[in-house]
């Protein structure tokens, strides 16, 4: 302040305003990216997390009948106010023709109660409503016997909750029990395999673009511009052809009537052919293949930079040339092949075309099945509990990555 | 004196009235494409746009009902006339993603019949749509790589001591578990009612197992001739329509067998809230008349209406599924509505075990 002290107080404002003004266009420069990324990247992240938890559906559908469920202890069968109170919501649902959402959503728990609920609403659909409030309980029994059963009224009871972690429960393979305990789902346990299983390919295909990158890496960074030039454009190639037609070629390839396959018959190394596409293998070669350049070009540029003195330096002073690589030259190739790795990781991690095609049922990952959900079983609340966890597992790993390693030293070319 | 600004956003707010007036003239139709979506074009789509002067702007989908979820749930319809498998309708319908279609607007067929009694039952058992085609589920074998041992029935399919060789499975517990069934002697008229019990789920994926290491799953429909051509599978799975257009158009070697074909009906619907509803009424009239319905042979889908056989050329006759009706199993909507989705998350355990 004591500097500003000399300032007349017009001065200060002025200076404070261009300030301000400075500040306001530096702002406006950035404005349409923060937009656009708000728009196109946190918005959909926000609803995806809360689609998750929060299912509404239920209970805006009955919510008279929750309303007098608030009291059921769950044990019985609720009583005839209950059962009433259902009936008149259920003929409403059938007239305005949204009682399969309820239909739908009732299912999703208890399977095989879809027709329950939609035959019994046809059924229900010319009742006048004073007969229903006098014996709805009855009607519903007869037009199907499974209104008898505890089990369809507690689901009806546990779905008719907005906000719930059942879907976060079912893509770890847990479930919550009657007594509110988590216990093992009764059930399809495919969840937990699958996270496993798809950080296992996605680490298999860091390490083996490391090892395919690395060594090409450095023969680029060592040869004449004019000609690194040339090869590099060998490297890019596949980043201007369709990711489908890669991967389809990979399937022109390793079918068994495929190129390899008749090459390996025609010289004689195998008389069947071997199965290689629709297997996990046919995902790992398929995927490290697209997924090379994405750790050549990092390494490259970071190569580029490295003083092949320092290398001759080492070797003058008497250490041997692996010593040499692996205390001089690996640890300044450094930024470039952690950012390569992270980058082929958290990529392949998300990856989906290339499984799904080439992959048969040993090459799915997590993200086949996010979709599954999305388009053909349309759980939209499970297939964003998995993306959540996934995005969740990716976070974890890069903060256990900036801890160990730092993410200061990333270099991305 | 306007602004020149104001101006121009008077002018593009008028354009974009006009265009949002225009835009309600143009039908949006969406179907399967291939070789079915390029036959209704011909002969539904081209003749309505004739008649009628109105444009239709024809897209394609691969089945479901996500999209049009996605579609009312945010109240942005894009689509209007939608071609739906009728294991998807039942789901659509009752979760109230579909107009209803009231049946006084279908014309009589040519000879005169009223449309009630014209069209088979199942094509107007939902009130949400018109069934369009008859189309099935069968598997096919290639003539030149078979061998002496031909297959006859689906046991035969899951018969590997007999008839070695891959089979090709759409990557989807829908037919394959019926099948299952049906191959361990459950018979045809039982399947939905066993495959309805735990007992009968579990028996459908233990039969699966016995050849589960001959199988090569696909997902697309057209992925099916291509696995019989290039010697990917010995036995493949297709809609019929596919072989039959391998073996009429490309001259295939391919031999359908039809027992126990899974047949089911593809219906047209209405996306609910469609700013065009009247007009897709008016072209879904047009487009299950008998006439244009006839034209679905030319890929072998059967019509569903008597009155268009007629018109069918006596060549593709036999290979409808229409003419194997006896031979067949209807798939069951409602079944597949209440356990569609437990069943498909058995059927992905099944799988990745």
């Amino acid at each position: 302040m004591s500097a500003q002290s000399s300032l007349s107080p017009q001065d200060r404002r002025a200076a404070l305003r261009a300030l301000r003004q400075r500040k306001l266009v530096a702002f406006l420069f950035v404005a349409p990216l923060l937009v656009f990324l708000f728009l196109s990247f946190v918005a959909p992240i926000a609803s995806m997390l809360f689609r998750s938890v929060y299912e509404p559906t239920v209970a805006e559908l009955i919510p008279e009948t929750l309303d007098a469920m608030s009291d059921w202890d769950g044990e019985e069968l609720p009583d005839e106010r209950i059962m009433n109170q259902f009936a008149l919501e259920l003929k409403k649902l059938a007239n305005d023709r949204t009682s399969g959402r309820l239909a739908g959503e009732v299912n999703r728990s208890l399977p095989g109660t879809s027709s329950v609920i939609q035959s019994t609403a046809r059924r229900l659909r010319a009742v006048d409503d004073a007969e229903l409030s006098q014996s709805g309980a009855e009607l519903l029994m007869k037009a199907n016997k499974r209104w008898g059963d505890v089990e369809i009224w507690r689901t009806i009871e546990s779905t008719g909750q907005p906000y719930s972690f059942t879907n976060y429960l079912t893509a770890l393979d847990l479930e919550q029990a009657r007594d509110g305990s988590i216990q093992a789902r009764d059930g399809p346990k495919i969840y937990v395999d699958l996270y496993t299983k798809t950080l296992r390919i996605a680490l298999t295909i860091t390490l083996l673009t490391l090892l395919l990158g690395y060594p090409l890496s450095y023969f680029l960074a060592s040869l004449r511009d004019s000609t690194a030039n040339l090869l590099l454009v060998f490297v890019l190639l596949p980043f201007w052809t369709s990711l489908l037609v890669r991967t389809t070629s990979w399937i022109a390839m390793l079918q068994s009537g495929g190129v390899v396959n008749s090459i390996l018959i025609g010289l004689g190394v195998i008389n069947e052919p071997l199965e290689l596409l629709y297997t996990e293998f046919a995902t790992v070669i398929a995927m490290t293949h697209i997924l090379l350049p994405f750790m050549i070009l990092p390494l490259y540029s970071v190569m580029k930079g490295i003083d092949p003195s320092f290398m001759r330096a080492a070797m003058s002073m008497g250490a041997k040339p692996w010593a040499a690589f692996l205390r001089i030259y690996l640890p300044m190739s450094l930024p470039g092949l952690s950012a390569g790795a992270l980058l082929v990781f958290i990529i392949s991690v998300g990856y989906y075309i290339t499984p799904a095609l080439v992959g048969g049922t040993d090459g799915q990952m997590i993200s086949n099945l996010i979709a599954f959900h999305m388009q053909q079983s349309n759980n939209w609340g499970l297939a964003a509990a998995l993306g959540s966890i996934l995005l969740a597992v990716i976070l974890l790993l890069y903060w256990t990555y900036d801890r160990f390693v730092g993410t200061k030293s990333l270099s991305f070319g | 004196m306007m602004k020149p600004i104001a101006k121009i956003l008077t002018g593009t707010a008028l354009s974009l009235s006009l265009a949002a007036a225009a835009s309600s003239q143009v039908l949006t139709f969406v179907s399967f494409g291939g070789s079915y979506g390029a036959a209704q074009e011909q002969h539904m789509v081209s003749t309505f746009v004739e008649q009628t002067g109105k444009q239709v702007l024809v897209e394609d989908y691969s089945g479901g009902v996500a999209e049009m979820k996605a579609q009312v749930e945010s109240g942005n319809i894009q689509w209007d006339v939608v071609d739906i498998e009728v294991i998807d309708l039942e789901r659509a319908c009752s979760e109230g993603l579909l107009e209803e279609i009231p049946r006084d607007i279908l014309p009589p067929g040519v000879d005169g019949t009223p449309a009630i009694k014209d069209f088979v039952p199942a094509a107007l058992a939902s009130e949400c749509g018109v069934g369009v085609i008859v189309w099935t589920v069968i598997y096919a074998y290639n003539n030149d790589t078979i061998g002496a041992n031909k297959p006859t029935t689906v046991a035969d399919l899951f018969d590997t001591k007999n008839f070695p060789g891959k089979r090709a499975l759409r990557k989807r517990p829908q037919v394959n578990l019926e099948w299952a069934l049906i191959a361990d002697g459950v018979s045809p008229d039982k399947v939905y009612e066993v495959l309805a019990t735990d007992d009968g789920q579990k028996r459908a994926f233990a039969k699966l197992d016995t050849i589960k290491d001959d199988i090569v799953w696909f997902d697309s429909w057209s992925q099916a001739p291509q696995l019989l051509n290039d010697g990917g599978a010995a036995f493949v799975q297709s809609a019929n329509g596919r072989i039959f257009a391998a073996i009429n158009e490309e001259k295939r070697p391919f031999t359908i067998v039809w027992d126990s074909h899974l047949y089911d009906l593809d219906v047209m619907s209405i996306v609910r809230g469609s700013k065009n509803k009247e007009l897709g009424l008016e072209f879904i009239a047009h487009a299950t008349g008998s006439v244009p319905l006839a034209g679905m042979a030319d890929v072998a889908y059967g019509p569903t209406r008597k009155s268009s056989m007629q018109f069918v050329d006596k060549a593709v006759t036999p290979h409808l599924p229409t003419s194997h009706m006896e031979k067949g199993v209807k798939a069951d909507g409602v079944f597949w509505a209440d356990y569609g989705e437990t069943l498909g998350e058995k059927f992905n355990e099944w799988l990745l075990k």
